[in-house]
């Protein structure tokens, strides 16, 4: 008896009370159900999607042997990749100028990079659109270049993203620290790289980790920014659904999700549960 | 007195466990009505789990907390005859000082005219006359927390707890607010039941004091009993400051006892301590209770010790270290058996300090009632 | 103390070293972009690919014309919906997540935000795939029915006719749903964020001076997370006041949403002009939420 009697619910354990685990437990359900038969269906060795006949890696295999969905993989990943690292430097030197410095004009400029994060993205794809097409860039380019137009684009939504999280990060900064550094012989970059860096080193981290995710989710600012020979995953994806729902779309989703947790769990290996949760 | 009151919270085998942790171990004591009740004890030791389960915020894992001859454990703290003024004192931010003062009543569906006067009383009580529109924002911590003493004590509640209410005020603000705490406390008459990890706050303002160490009651006593005769050894060191020596006891009479300490010398109590003969027990000796006196001033000494026998309840040493902070000076005496004993002493003249200094040799004794023998 | 702001003219070098190329880039690939735009939205069709711009008005108007104007509104409406289903269902989460064992706490946090890493086509796709006429939402209801049509033949009625799959997909409520379900994370966050900040003791306080759970929470609760709330609905109505994705995936021909009408002028119809005029509505739409917002995060401080 005594085993199973646990003590009464004191006042603040709302998190004890039934009716709010069920509450937490049907959203957690709604949230992660679909994705979850997504995955499991994507094993299934049958055309229609809902019952089980059997497990099957045919569709990874046609997946991967599709060359437009593997071309549309490839692409997406080059382009998140750039995209982050350039977002990175340039979010990087956005936070510290807003941070460090006074100079005219400066709460538009504030106000002008916290833009790209407001305007709908159906608004920046349309303006890259018209923007791409009046410069008359080239679509013609080879392989990476080609990809050149569509880095472009998502490094501008992408960069004022890690320019918030690092600059969050840079004011809890002391910088008696970077005063103690200078007293004790650095110089200013030596307190920069010992003492500055390593404090905002999770905004970077966090900053890259949403640059990327960003990068690889962003559809909208694709479709209006991809010239006909350029086709992003989201892109792939989204005509392969407006056709019709294959099981190969299945098994190239849940390689994406599956990569999207492997990127969490990087995160969470270098920075723990609570730094991940709490940059956020 | 106390005999006479009435129980007015009953804490009976109350245990609290925190997964492997337990916070208050099979706890049982009476607060009486009426009293100014403290409880103090180290961060850590359990006295505001106890406190916050007589408010209702924790539930015991075991026994029963009765208030004014009702259980509680299945009251919920809106529905219990106590109120809290808590550590942060909880003032609620977006409501003005006659708005959180007022807020139990307007809940408890008070009429706006009895609301408006008991507020007007409450806020006079704890000298807050012309706040009545200030924002918390725009008080001092000393005004908040007399905000949240007058919202607890609209209520009238049976018992008022405080959860270290003195803990955020700097020193001159809290000695001032002892004084008014207590009489505060005599004037409405209601059970204070108060948490502190301060011994100073304890003493000056409790009628009773329970020490808890380690989720147990180490000591139950007025403050003065709590000093002069710890209960065991947690008590006499925590509680004030101490020399603690181990020995042997060798002679307990109704109205003797001596103890034989190897690292300080022959100790002779005048009165009984009722432990086995031969028992390991500890002595504490107050820092305050020792003289100081030159070598070579022998005949003063045994005119001085001479309520013991010859050569008990003496000691000599060298001054190894001294730090003088005006009212006293401590001393730090290296013994000859090479222990370190603290000695305090009263600068009752303003060039007392200079009578003794750095490596002089002194020699020490102490009146037979002033050891404590302490069995555990 | 994070010290005085240094003056750019007391270090040139280090400023213009750091300063130029976010400022470039902004410049360059933001501005220079949405500059286009707008003069375009003074613009008319000239040619096949020209646009002459001539400083009409005509786009301006033709949007604030009734068939625009009411998809407009009912974007508006939409993403309202979407927003207070969000908070209904965020805020009790939002609180579990709080009030949760300190160990519980960051993987609670954890299990929300994967959704919102995971690509937002994908999650779309998933949620279809489980609408569809034969899915397994379908597939439930089925079940629900058929429990329903047993029990009436339990008290003697006629049962019910075979269950039908009907079509959960390509309407309003889909749209509704797949907008919940995607910005649901956007609310629970800032939520939380809120509630962790508020002091638990003010909590107690009320409860000890006599409320219960539900007058805490309407008197102490929503009023000190209220910057929270507004920072959840502004984070959840933004975003879905502008979706282009869900409406076009799962909406049917009468859920357009603003962006599905913008998108047509540049990829099917061809009118970039009045496409232009469209986005910098629905932009200045955002302006005018976001200045409600700062107005009334103003009017709050002032209170205070």
């Amino acid at each position: 008896m005594a085993l199973f009697r646990s003590a009464p619910i004191a006042p603040l354990e709302y998190t004890r009370k039934l009716w709010m685990r069920g509450w937490v437990g049907l959203t957690m359900l709604f949230l992660y159900a679909p994705l979850l038969v997504l995955m499991v269906f994507s094993f299934n060795d049958s055309k229609r999607n809902v019952v089980w006949k059997g497990f099957t890696l045919k569709y990874y295999e046609k997946a991967l042997n599709n060359d437009s969905l593997v071309e549309a993989l490839v692409n997406s990943l080059t382009i998140a990749f750039l995209a982050t690292i350039i977002s990175l430097v340039i979010g990087a030197l956005a936070a510290v100028m807003l941070w460090r410095f006074r100079f005219p004009f400066k709460g538009l400029v504030e106000g002008t990079m916290s833009l790209p994060i407001i305007v709908p993205e159906i608004c920046l794809g349309v303006a890259f659109l018209i923007f791409f097409a009046k410069v008359e860039w080239p679509t013609d380019l080879m392989w990476p270049l080609n990809l050149s137009a569509i880095t472009i684009a998502h490094i501008t939504f992408c960069f004022p993203f890690v320019a918030m999280v690092v600059r969050a990060r840079l004011a809890s900064f002391n910088k008696e620290e970077e005063e103690a550094a200078k007293d004790l012989g650095a110089t200013e970059w030596q307190a920069f790289r010992d003492v500055l860096l390593p404090h905002i080193q999770p905004g970077l981290v966090a900053g890259a980790l949403l640059a990327f995710t960003l990068s690889l989710d962003d559809f909208v600012i694709t479709f209006f920014t991809s010239g006909p020979d350029t086709i992003t995953f989201p892109v792939k994806v989204y005509s392969m659904v407006r056709f019709s729902v294959t099981p190969e779309v299945n098994a190239a989703s849940t390689l994406l999700i599956l990569l999207t947790v492997i990127l969490t769990f990087i995160a969470l290996k270098v920075q723990g549960v609570k730094g991940i949760t709490e940059t956020h | 007195m106390p005999e006479t009151k009435q129980p007015i919270i009953q804490i009976r085998n109350v245990s609290k466990r925190f997964g492997k942790v337990t916070a208050v171990d099979n706890i049982s004591l009476d607060i009486l009505a009426g009293e100014f009740f403290v409880l103090l004890g180290p961060s850590g030791c359990g006295k505001t789990t106890l406190l916050r389960m007589i408010a209702g915020f924790e539930m015991p894992t075991e026994g029963q907390i009765i208030i004014d001859g009702q259980d509680m454990s299945l009251v919920p703290p809106n529905k219990r005859p106590v109120n809290m003024v808590f550590q942060s004192y909880a003032v609620f931010p977006h409501m003005n000082v006659t708005d959180n003062v007022g807020y139990g009543l307007r809940i408890a569906g008070v009429g706006k005219g009895e609301i408006r006067d008991r507020v007007a009383e409450a806020l006079e009580l704890v000298k807050l006359g012309g706040f009545e529109d200030r924002m918390p924002d725009q008080m001092s911590g000393g005004q908040r927390q007399r905000v949240a003493l007058a919202r607890s004590l609209v209520m009238r509640p049976k018992v008022l707890l405080l959860d270290e209410p003195l803990s955020a005020l700097d020193a001159k603000l809290r000695a001032q607010m002892q004084f008014e705490l207590s009489d505060l406390q005599d004037k409405v008459g209601i059970t204070f039941v108060t948490v502190t990890h301060d011994q100073d706050e304890a003493l000056s303002m409790a009628s009773r004091v329970a020490v808890i160490n380690k989720g147990e009651v180490a000591q139950l006593a007025g403050p003065s009993d709590l000093y002069e005769y710890p209960a065991n050894r947690f008590v006499a060191d925590f509680v004030g400051s101490v020399n603690i020596f181990e020995g042997k006891l060798t002679l307990d009479e109704p109205d003797k006892a001596a103890v034989d300490c190897p690292g300080l010398g022959k100790i002779y109590l005048n009165h009984g301590v009722t432990g086995p003969h031969g028992a390991d027990v500890w002595v504490a000796l107050r820092p305050e209770k020792i003289y100081l006196h030159v070598p070579g001033a022998g005949k003063a000494i045994r005119a001085a010790a001479q309520d013991a026998p010859d050569g008990h309840n003496l000691a000599r040493g060298t001054i190894k270290g001294m730090s003088y902070l005006g009212d006293i000076t401590l001393y730090e005496i290296q013994l000859e058996g090479g222990q370190v004993i603290r000695v305090s002493r009263p600068n009752l003249s303003r060039h007392d300090q200079e009578d003794f200094t750095w490596d002089d040799k002194v020699s020490m004794h102490w009146r037979a009632d002033s050891p404590v023998v302490l069995l555990s | 103390m994070s010290g005085a702001l240094q003056d750019w003219k007391s270090q040139k070098k280090p400023f213009a070293a750091i300063a130029s190329v976010p400022v470039f880039w902004l410049a360059l690939f933001f501005v220079a972009p949405m500059a286009i735009v707008w003069l375009y939205s003074f613009g008319e069709n000239a040619g096949p690919a020209d646009i002459n711009i001539s400083g009409t008005l005509d786009n301006y108007k033709r949007a604030i014309e009734w068939l625009y104007l009411s998809i407009f509104l009912k974007s508006l409406a939409v993403a309202a919906l979407t927003t207070l289903i969000c908070l209904i269902i965020g805020f009790p989460v939002a609180m579990a997540i709080t009030f949760a064992a300190p160990k519980w706490r960051p993987w609670l946090l954890l299990g929300i935000m994967l959704p919102f890493w995971t690509n937002l086509l994908i999650r779309t796709y998933a949620l279809m795939a489980l609408m569809g006429t034969n899915g397994y939402m379908n597939k439930g209801l089925g079940g629900l029915w058929e429990g329903a049509s047993w029990l009436r033949t339990l008290v003697g009625m006629q049962p019910l006719e075979a269950w039908t799959p009907i079509q959960l997909l390509y309407n309003n409520f889909a749209v509704v749903l797949g907008l919940v379900y995607v910005h649901l994370p956007f609310m629970v966050l800032p939520l939380y964020s809120a509630l962790d900040r508020l002091d638990k003791s003010l909590i107690e306080a009320s409860l000890d001076l006599g409320a219960g759970h539900f007058k805490t929470f309407m008197q102490i609760v929503v009023p000190l997370a209220a910057p929270g709330i507004v920072a959840g609905v502004m984070i959840t109505l933004v975003p879905a006041l502008g979706a282009y994705l869900t409406p076009d995936l799962m909406g049917g021909t009468d859920s357009q949403m603003i962006a599905n009408v913008i998108e047509r002028q540049f990829k099917r119809a061809n009118d970039w002009p009045f496409g232009a005029a469209l986005s910098f509505l629905l932009i200045y739409a955002m302006f005018i939420l976001i200045a409600l917002q700062s107005m009334k995060a103003n009017k709050t401080k002032e209170v205070r």
